[in-house]
């Protein structure tokens, strides 16, 4: 019988055929846990009577928001973490590597046909590795660390076809935008997201990242994308790798099927409060910013830099403008001070922080005062998001984001 | 006991910001709920009280930090058309039962309400509206009380067997 890609993985992982709308519990192939989460996975996982965790070479954990610790209790969770990762035999990266999901995802964690949790809605972004992976709480962390399985409800799939080549200054954050203002906050609720099409084969493996990374941002319980060539290419520079095919029958049961056309997409900006609220960047040009934020696991990637880097070129940021670049995490902060994108940053008058989540979850360092005005390349622009609940948040592209930064006014990166 | 009418798309970040997440007990959670967003509610929410709200409640971040404040405030039961999918987890996990009614938007903010889960329905001014069973396969852990005591009372689980 015909199956989605998603049905396929769990039908593989449990070694008979599993549908949609099923309920089953699957193995989990890897699990991660953060700073914010983790405290309370861990207690969680006490409280169940857990005494060892299933499998300790399972277990991603590291510290990604609050680093380094910015408060007492921040430093306190900290702490905690670090004992229960000696105690259970964890590798602990602690504050050293970068934001969860892209060391998950650079260090090969995730892989084609695998079942992937983080206790981080995030999660889904792992989709762009092949796997089914989506963002779970902390009391099911606690479930997982124990078991090693959870409850899933195997999801039933909207696919999205996208065609088209990118106009210049315009790419996936765009056209993931776009979609975010089609599908809706909720439209995918519960559902997975598989995306194809030509401008998919194409995309590489950062811009697939950013497209998964926002599934959640429909309410998508996991974004995919069918693994190819370049899956496997980026995969085995990471881990041992045997490529096999996966991917949706044709006659697979879709609940819908969207059509985009990348060439005809212009440079796209969520509005506040909701990321669904998606205009063209010339409705909202002109908008005056404080304060704009490169960086987060939607856009913190060398690929993302080195895109705002063309923009900025050898120009100044805009001086009523406050520019935060944050890399996502330490290899790409590496790759990009190679090939001298941090250097033309602070030359150009941004602060470069070390890798890390920053000003996206509001919890740490770069929060907004009542009335400014953030334009962010991160995945959410909800009602007190950076800071007070009086400021407002924008997202777009790191070329927007760049564009701005240079002007102090939102801008059609096309024009500058 | 009254019910506090919230509407559309009300994210977990609204429920309790990100500067308070490195709390963990209840109760001082439940002191910054809907701050900045409905600064009276922390104020004056009291224990029995109702969360009534449109499409796609909890929203956005997995912070099970948002069911945690919401049950440390007092609230049992959260009524709204519809869940987004990691809250209505995260909160029957915490032993929060959300509950999902389409009439949601006819109870008006302030009412007095009755839950009533077991016979599928609330009733709020002399209207009974029907509300939908949680799936068979979260009945069990709502009746434990959560996935904590549910989870104690498992020696192991079986997972359909791998076939790598
Ligand atoms: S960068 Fe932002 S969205 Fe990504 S994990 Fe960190 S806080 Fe969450």
């Amino acid at each position: 019988m015909a199956a989605t890609l998603v049905e396929k993985i769990f039908s593989r992982r449990c070694g008979h055929p599993v549908r949609a709308g099923d309920v089953i519990m699957a193995p989990v192939d890897c699990a991660m846990i953060h700073d914010i989460t983790g405290p309370l996975a861990v207690q969680k996982f006490r409280e169940m009577g857990g005494k060892r965790v299933f499998d300790p070479e399972k277990i991603v954990l590291l510290f990604d928001h609050q680093i380094p610790a910015d408060s007492l209790p921040a430093a306190e969770n900290h702490v905690f973490m670090r004992r229960f990762a000696v105690e259970q035999n964890i590798h602990n990266l602690d504050i050293k590597e970068g934001i969860c999901h892209q060391v998950v995802m650079e260090r090969g964690r995730a892989g084609p046909g695998e079942i992937v949790v983080g206790a981080d809605s995030h999660t889904c972004m792992y989709g762009a590795a092949g796997a089914f992976s989506t963002g779970i709480g902390s009391t099911d962390m606690g479930f997982v660390l124990k078991f090693g399985a959870l409850y899933f409800r195997v999801p039933t799939t909207i696919r999205l076809e996208i065609e088209g080549a990118f106009c210049p200054r315009v790419g996936p954050k765009d056209l993931i935008l776009a979609i975010a203002g089609e599908i809706g906050a909720d439209g995918a609720n519960y559902q997975a997201l598989e995306f194809a099409g030509g401008t998919i084969e194409t995309m590489d493996m950062a811009g697939r990242m950013t497209c998964c990374n926002m599934a959640v941002e429909m309410g998508a319980k996991a974004g995919i994308v069918p693994p190819d060539g370049i899956t496997w290419e980026y995969l085995r520079a990471r881990r041992q790798v045997n490529p096999f095919t996966l991917s949706s029958d044709r006659d697979a049961e879709f609940t819908s099927v969207h059509r985009f056309d990348a060439e005809r997409l212009s440079p796209k900006v969520a509005v506040p409060h909701n990321v669904d609220q998606v205009v063209d960047v010339e409705k909202v040009a002109g908008t005056s910013i404080d304060q704009v934020f490169i960086g987060s696991c939607t856009n913190g990637r060398f690929e993302d830099l080195r895109e705002a880097a063309e923009v900025l070129g050898n120009r100044s940021f805009h001086a009523s403008v406050r520019v935060l670049v944050i890399p996502a995490s330490r290899l790409e902060y590496l790759k990009a001070l190679r090939a001298g994108l941090i250097e033309q940053f602070v030359a150009a008058g941004a602060l470069v922080e070390a890798p890390c989540c920053g000003p996206c979850m509001g919890g740490a360092f770069g929060l907004l005062a009542p009335g400014e005005v953030s334009l962010s390349t991160s995945n959410r622009n909800f009602r007190g998001r950076q800071g007070s609940a009086e400021s407002l948040v924008y997202l777009c592209s790191p070329a927007t984001a760049a564009a701005s930064a240079i002007r102090g006014e939102i801008t059609d990166p096309r024009e500058v | 006991m009254r019910t506090w009418k919230f509407g559309d798309n009300i994210d977990t970040d609204a429920i309790i910001p990100g500067r308070y997440l490195v709390i963990y007990d209840p109760r001082t959670l439940a002191s910054h709920a809907f701050e900045g967003t409905r600064n009276e509610f922390a104020a004056e929410v009291s224990e029995g009280d109702v969360i009534v709200a449109g499409r796609n409640f909890g929203c956005g971040s997995s912070r099970e930090h948002a069911p945690l404040a919401l049950s440390g405030a007092g609230i049992r039961f959260i009524i709204a058309r519809s869940f987004a999918r990691i809250f209505y987890r995260n909160a029957i996990n915490v032993g929060l039962l959300p509950i999902v009614c389409s009439d949601a938007d006819r109870i008006p903010d302030g009412s007095p309400l009755s839950v009533n889960p077991k016979e599928g329905y609330i009733e709020c001014g002399g209207i009974q509206y029907p509300i939908e069973p949680v799936p068979a396969f979260l009945q069990e852990i709502v009746d434990a009380g959560g996935l904590v005591e549910y989870a104690r009372s498992l020696p192991e689980v079986k997972t359909c067997t791998g076939s790598q």
